[in-house]
């Protein structure tokens, strides 16, 4: 018996089943109606338990920039979340293009032992869309990186593209594209439109996300390979990955907590904290991305957090990062964008954010609660209503836009290898070791 | 005024404009003539906050202010500790802490005057003498000045006028005020540019928008020509300069369609031979050096509203 055993009683299902769950040596081994077991019980009384969250697009800033985030800090902001899997980008310093690197951040994300820190490998050299980075290296490393990302960048070399899309055939492995037409989007600092034009900034315009997201589909079904689209944000993005399965093209969508909620207007305030890559787009839009992921044509939530230290945005827009912090906020936004709204169930939430997410990045032990399985999974209090809070976030920076909203829903409790490591949303000290 | 800012034309009302432009008209009335101060603004202190260069409009908003008696502060970026990387918010921190009360910002990015004023960063009034590709709306407010002046008739109303804005209306902030100020008064603005250099969002905005001057030219009772930099040649914005200068330069044929009546602006400074021609600038429809001129009154206009100053006096005194 590990210190970890026990019995948690009185937890409801997405669907609305009763249950309890005994977990055993990280794992968990039964699961039933009013079980009797030896092990010390939690009785959360009814509340609801899902499978630990999934992140396929964080930015741990560690490497490198470990004043904005560390591996430890994201996982505490992604427990606090319901995260239990995040999957650092590539984009540190140095870049994690190397099985050296990703080596490091799976090591220091198995030292935090708060969460799993799944590295993406950058697919080219130094993020510079020139030439491949050791692919095969890093998924035969000890981090057996899977998902393949410049993300930041957009790999625009319809080449480069196509190479990387058939060599990551080799070992299972999917690239994550940041649509983004380089040459469509120099300086750009907002979604192009109506707002941009009266306030005078530098236009992003929908079609240089749309026409790589096209031309990606078809390279993807030329050479049989699998595609993901990072954070979509237009209509036009949405209607034409409906299109690409439609025909059976083996291509996955995310789309992020703040494009599901946020409009392009928030940029009259010129207050960067709304300065985010891809930028936030139209009502219409939005509109649009929550449809797509309730009839999952859109198969994720990813957050693409993305810490700034206060001077990064402290400044006027042009000056400041791009970039918005989510792990904290992430559920309850979903909740309020698709669940409040009668959009989207609950069964369906955990799918978009924890089951789909773990299939697409081959993360075995995470998005289901079955007997025999690692016991990955929170209990929130989905008719809680919180605050939040800037200044009480756990990560290291507070850029948030989600500043002072009421969001439904809250995290009680994460367990990671059935470690009880966050416990009525506070951090308990305990770790998976 | 209501507002404590001068950021954009939307921080006014039409009343509040139309008083800003009475208040300049009764400067004019008492100064006129002779360099005099008014000791309006004694003892007060405004600083010049200049990121780009722009000694027109620096030279200005420095004459408005000294003829109001005010103290001024020149800051401008280059050779200053900008270039060495110190923040906007350091930089105005800093020059209030030296007594400032107002800050007049030229920025080569958008936003950082409204930016300025609503960050918390300082407390002193801010007045917006361009930023970026947003507004620059003194130049507005002293257009409409000038378009006043010579339309006697729409003193306090513009409805019935129609007024062109040529050129490169995309990365124009001059444009984007005088789009919102001119329509508030009442005129017409059609905005004439080849269609890459309107920006997407300006169908939404309340003008006619053409691609042929030769169409529109007849038909305007002033034409504004917006300066072409030299900068959107290589970015392709059109083919050559000498197709622009065919297709949307104030040359002599257009000199001869316009009104007998009309009027030729431009906010400066000039590419003679490209929008416009020699002959155009110096006919006697030509408007040029007036806007100057009343540019430094309605700058005056500006900070006196905003400051509170003393009550203007009946005529001007040699301080």
């Amino acid at each position: 018996m590990s210190d970890s055993d026990f019995l948690l009683k009185g937890a409801v299902m997405s669907d609305g089943i009763s249950v309890d769950i005994e977990v055993r040596e990280h794992r968990i081994a039964r699961i039933g109606n009013s079980l009797a077991s030896d092990l010390p019980a939690m009785d959360v009384d009814g509340a609801m338990v899902l499978p630990g969250l999934v992140d396929l697009h964080t930015h741990l800033r560690e490497p490198g920039k470990e004043s904005s985030e560390t591996v430890l800090t994201g996982s505490q902001a992604a427990i606090k979340g319901g995260y239990t899997a995040l999957s650092a980008m590539a984009n540190t310093f140095p870049v994690a293009d190397t099985a050296g690197v990703v080596e490091q951040v799976a090591r220091l994300g198995k030292e935090a032992g708060l969460c799993d820190v799944f590295p993406i490998g950058a697919v080219t050299v130094g993020l510079k869309g020139e030439s491949l980075a050791e692919l095969s290296a890093m998924a035969q490393s000890a981090a057996r990186v899977r998902i393949f990302s410049d993300d930041g960048h957009c790999i625009s070399d319809p080449l480069l593209m196509r190479r990387a899309l058939e060599y990551v055939k080799a070992f299972g492995g999917v690239i994550a594209q940041h649509a983004q037409d380089p040459l469509l989007t120099v300086g750009s600092q907002m979604n192009e439109g109506i707002i941009s034009s009266r306030l005078g900034l530098k236009g992003w315009p929908s079609v240089a996300e749309e026409s790589i997201i096209a031309r990606d589909i078809l390279m993807a079904h030329y050479v049989q390979s699998r595609l993901h689209i990072c954070h979509l944000t237009t209509k036009g993005g949405v209607e034409l990955v409906r299109w690409a399965k439609g025909q059976g093209i083996a291509v996955t969508a995310e789309v992020t907590p703040h494009h599901l909620m946020l409009t392009d207007d928030l940029a009259e305030s010129y207050d960067p904290v709304y300065k985010v890559n891809p930028p936030l787009r139209t009502q219409d839009d939005v509109h649009a991305l929550r449809e797509g992921l309730a009839d999952g044509t859109i198969d994720i939530v990813a957050t693409d957090h993305a810490p700034h230290p206060a001077e990064d945005k402290d400044c006027e827009w042009s000056a400041a990062a791009f970039g918005m912090i989510g792990l904290e906020t992430a559920l309850s936004v979903v909740a309020k964008a698709m669940v409040e709204t009668g959009l989207m169930d609950w069964p369906t939430l955990a799918l978009r954010m924890s089951s789909t997410p773990a299939l697409i990045g081959g993360y075995e032990d995470h998005g289901v609660i079955e007997v025999g399985k690692v016991a990955n999974f929170i209990v929130i209090d989905p008719a809680a209503s919180w605050k939040v809070d800037r200044n009480k976030l756990l990560s290291r920076s507070s850029n948030t836009p989600f500043h002072d909203f009421t969001l439904p829903a809250r995290v009680t409790h994460t367990f990671f290898h059935g470690v009880q490591v966050l416990s009525n949303g506070q951090l308990t000290g305990l770790k998976y070791e | 005024m209501h507002s404590p800012h001068l950021l954009s034309i939307n921080d006014l009302t039409k009343n509040e404009a139309l008083e800003l432009l009475d208040t300049a008209r009764e400067l004019s009335r008492i100064t006129d003539g002779a360099i005099k101060k008014l000791p309006t603004l004694r003892g007060r202190t405004v600083v010049n906050l200049f990121f780009e260069d722009s000694t027109r409009t620096r030279l200005s908003f420095e004459a408005a202010a000294k003829r109001l008696s005010a103290e001024v502060i020149n800051f401008s970026a280059k050779g200053s500790s900008v270039s060495k990387g110190e923040s906007l918010k350091d930089t105005a921190q800093t020059l209030e802490a030296m007594g400032a009360e107002l800050m007049i910002i030229r920025h080569p990015t958008s936003g950082s005057a409204q930016r300025l004023a609503e960050s918390g960063w300082v407390n002193s009034h801010i007045v917006n003498a361009g930023d970026g590709m947003h507004e620059h709306p003194t130049q507005a407010l002293l257009d409409a000045y000038t378009i006043r002046s010579h339309f006697p008739e729409h003193d306090r109303d513009f409805t019935g006028l129609r007024i062109g804005i040529v050129g490169d209306i995309l990365h124009s902030r001059v444009a984007r005020s005088n789009v919102l100020l001119l329509s508030a008064l009442g005129a017409k603005v059609v905005l004439i540019a080849p269609p890459t250099l309107i920006p997407i969002g300006a169908r939404s905005w309340p003008v006619d928008i053409s691609y042929s001057l030769d169409a529109e030219i007849e038909n305007l009772d002033a034409i504004m020509m917006l300066r072409v930099q030299s900068e959107r040649m290589s970015d392709a914005f059109f083919p050559t300069e000498r197709e622009y200068a065919r297709d949307f330069g104030l040359g002599t044929q257009r000199l001869k369609a316009l009104k007998s009546s009309a009027i030729i602006m431009h906010p400066g400074p000039m590419n003679r031979g490209l929008e416009i021609s020699a002959a155009s600038a110096d006919s006697p429809k030509s408007v040029i050096l007036e806007q100057v001129s009343n540019g430094v009154l309605i700058r005056m206009a500006v900070l006196y509203l905003l400051m509170g100053g003393t009550p203007i006096p009946t005529e001007g005194v040699l301080v």
